[in-house]
């Protein structure tokens, strides 16, 4: 076998094999397919759950009637029934809840209590609050004697929904939901700055443990520094790539079991319609009216499915792999370097800062990059090499022009050539130097050397 | 013929000379020995034979042409400090190493077997290296160092660590090594496992080769005035002007007297002297103990150097 394979065939075995990564393999999927799961099961269950309330007003009944019952919660208003009266026995009385509201609301926004078992659900305290406000704000105009009132006000009603479209060169258009691209921009950037530090620094950990424990001049007899620097590299590559791709197949595999046998057919079923019947509940959808109200909240879940299965999925796993190789091929390469300049693990601080700073300031860029993703700031960082992987996987989600990805690849590509070539001729000295203290100026030198 | 030579190295590091003007000269299947006190330069010696880093002047031989870089393919290295993965299954790690050098799987388990048996740790093949003794580590690494068969082998310390019975045991094995014609070149503290096994020392001290030659001739020019007489039967020479006793035993119907001539004395007055007290098995000049000559030869070179 050739002695590089050999290199590599060690470093993958020696991590694959170890408790942490397959613990690790085997738990993350899990949370992976909790974000697919729980929105469905979320929805499955609001379907189901019917809930009556029992409004209280104290003296008045100015609020009577004024929360629509919608398509799973009924309000039922009791005039003449104190709070106290009803506090403890309202479950029995088969309520969800009491919603009691005092005569001070109109002063006091806090003066409207919901007693309940559970924790209510925020579309229903989103529904009960803006039937509120609207109408506290009709009694808040009425004051003021204004003639045709509910006319003027049936008339300056309006809705506003953006609906987000975009256009792609070959002039389709796509629904997209802009919280979507952010989520995925976010975990895009995020994984990418998690995954090159992880590897990048088991790389530089393997580098240490070599020199100290001196395995290194034994194993130099037999291949060259470069080799095992190399070997080193892409072993732990090949250990991200193959958790990465078990984590993708875990996911699916585990969706994919789930949406079977626990979720009941209904809720599936609506997940995959979704990108239709989000279209015609948004036409179909009034301000006011009541049962639109809990549509338009369901509807909120569908757009967000919608946006989901919209996004370029194909270019943001490719991408992805992509820049984790390259990205890690360049930071692991410094790291190793690193590695090799140093004795011991706590002197690698003063060499680890400016590694650290371009993936920090990658991981920043790319938060601001879900806010203003066309920034010049965001497209700079996402063409300039040592924070592109992170930068420009938060900007895919949000659809980027062909060349500038094609620029940033190529000029990624350009610089790992340059920054292997300086790695390892910083690594062939460092590694067989002991008890000297690495400075700089010594890493220049040995930058330097030649041959 | 000789294998390895060093001429004339020099190796300086900013604040210290670690080398200045060492040669040493390897015959082929010859064990060298290189002696000093801590810090003197050794393995600096050996890190420049193996290299790991390249000499400031001079320059080093094998064969006598100049080492190339593919010649490491010929050397077999143990290093002071173990140099495993500590994780690493033995065996699998032993593999490994000898593949490295360039060994086929076959072949590479072949003699991993063989030396396993040798040296008594088959029951260690699964074990993690990090559960082994300091001294069970070694006796794996030796494994790992000797089993590409190269022509030379440097250890660098090669028996701290163990104890008696290992110690021993890996004498032995170099012994055994050389007489399959490989050149040993080895650093060490314990001055009786150079009488044993080496041909040939270097005396290292302060970067600078202070005593040089083989074993035998070393020992017999600092001999000096001593020697050791076996009698037949109970003997014990009484001393004169010209010799004194310095101790003396009986055992087994032969007596064994260790006498100090007096510096101005003609020996074969002395050795008269001897055939007058008794019946004369040997005469033997007494050769001091390498530890001996060790300390001599550093403590008087360190009290010149403090002189000047």
């Amino acid at each position: 076998m050739n002695k590089i394979t050999l290199i590599i065939r060690r470093e993958y075995l020696t991590r694959v094999r170890k408790k942490s990564f397959i613990i690790m393999t085997l738990l993350t999927p899990f949370l992976f397919a909790l974000i697919f799961i729980i929105p469905a099961l979320v929805m499955n269950n609001q379907d189901k759950d019917f809930k009556k309330i029992a409004v209280i007003e104290d003296g008045s009944d100015l609020f009577t009637n004024v929360i629509p019952n919608t398509k799973d919660t009924e309000f039922d208003y009791l005039s003449g029934v104190k709070l106290n009266d009803i506090k403890n026995t309202f479950a029995s009385q088969g309520y969800y809840g009491v919603l009691y509201i005092s005569p001070q609301i109109v002063t006091t926004p806090d003066a409207v209590q919901l007693i309940s078992m559970k924790q209510p659900p925020i579309g229903l305290l989103d529904h009960i609050s803006g039937s509120l406000e609207k109408e506290i704000e009709k009694q808040k105009l009425l004051a003021y004697n204004i003639e045709n009132l509910d006319e003027i006000l049936r008339s300056i009603n309006t809705s506003v929904r953006i609906q987000t479209i975009k256009m792609d060169e070959t002039g389709s258009a796509r629904e997209t939901s802009t919280g979507i691209s952010m989520a995925l921009a976010y975990i895009g950037g995020f994984l990418m700055y998690m995954l090159v530090f992880m590897f990048g620094s088991m790389v530089m950990r393997g580098v240490i443990e070599e020199k100290t424990s001196r395995i290194v001049e034994v194993i130099i007899s037999s291949v060259k520094p470069v080799q095992l620097m190399m070997g080193k590299i892409i072993g732990v590559a090949l250990v991200g790539l193959t958790q990465f791709a078990l984590w993708i197949v875990l996911t699916l595999a585990l969706v994919t079991v789930v949406k079977t046998n626990m979720l009941p057919e209904g809720a599936m079923e609506q997940l995959q319609h979704i990108p239709q019947s989000f279209a015609e509940a948004d036409q179909g959808m009034t301000a006011m009216d009541a049962p639109a109200i809990t549509d338009a909240q369901l509807t909120e879940f569908q757009k967000i499915f919608a946006g989901a299965l919209n996004q370029p999925w194909g270019l943001i796993i490719l991408s992805f792999v992509f820049y984790f190789i390259t990205g890690y091929l360049l930071y692991a390469s410094l790291f190793a370097a690193i590695g090799s300049a140093v004795d011991n693990e706590t002197e690698t601080q003063q060499f680890m800062l400016p590694v650290t700073i371009p993936i920090l300031l990658g991981l920043f860029v790319a938060m601001g990059t879900m806010q203003n993703p066309e920034s010049s700031l965001s497209f700079w960082f996402s063409i300039i090499p040592l924070t592109s992987p992170i930068v420009m996987m938060a900007r895919i989600p949000f659809d980027v022009h062909g060349w500038e990805i094609a620029l940033s690849m190529g000029l990624m590509l350009l610089t790992i050539i340059g920054t292997v070539w300086m790695a390892a001729k910083i690594y062939r000295t460092g590694i067989l130097m002991y008890g000297k203290k690495s400075s700089y100026k010594e890493l220049w030198k040995w930058l330097t050397y030649k041959g | 013929m000789i294998l390895f030579e060093a001429k004339d190295v020099t190796k300086r590091f900013a604040t210290q000379t670690a080398l200045d003007g060492v040669s040493i000269s390897v015959p082929e299947q010859s064990i060298y020995g290189l002696l000093g006190p801590n810090g003197a330069g050794k393995t600096t010696l050996i890190r420049i034979i193996n290299q790991i880093t390249a000499p400031d002047s001079g320059a080093i031989f094998l064969n006598g042409h100049p080492v190339r870089p593919e010649d490491v393919h010929n050397i077999g290295y143990l290093p002071e400090e173990r140099g495993l993965y500590k994780k690493m299954k033995v065996g699998e790690q032993a593999l490994y190493l000898a593949q490295l050098k360039g060994l086929s799987h076959a072949e590479a388990m072949r003699r991993l077997k063989y030396w396993f048996r040798k040296l008594e740790i088959t029951g260690w093949w699964d074990k993690k290296v990090e559960e082994l003794s300091k001294g069970m580590q070694q006796k794996v690494q030796f494994v790992t160092t000797v089993l590409h068969e190269p022509k030379l082998l440097i250890f660098d310390e090669p028996f701290t660590g163990f104890d008696p019975i290992n110690v021993k045991q890996i004498k032995d094995e170099i012994l055994f090594l050389r007489e399959r014609g490989a050149t040993i070149i080895f650093s060490t503290h314990n001055m009786s496992s150079v009488e044993e096994l080496c041909d040939n020392i270097s005396l290292i001290n302060k970067a600078h080769t202070i005593l040089q030659g083989s074993v035998e001739k070393i020992r017999r020019d600092w001999a000096g005035d001593e020697y050791d007489v076996v009698f037949a039967g109970e003997v014990t020479p009484s001393g004169n002007n010209r010799y004194s006793v310095v101790n003396s035993s009986f055992e087994g119907g032969k007596s064994s007297v260790h006498i100090r001539a007096a510096g101005t004395s003609d020996i074969n007055e002395v050795i008269r002297d001897m055939t007058v007290a008794g019946q004369v098995l040997s005469f033997n000049p007494a050769l001091p103990s390498m530890n001996e000559i060790f300390i001599r030869v550093v403590e008087t070179k360190n009290k010149e150097a403090a002189k000047n």
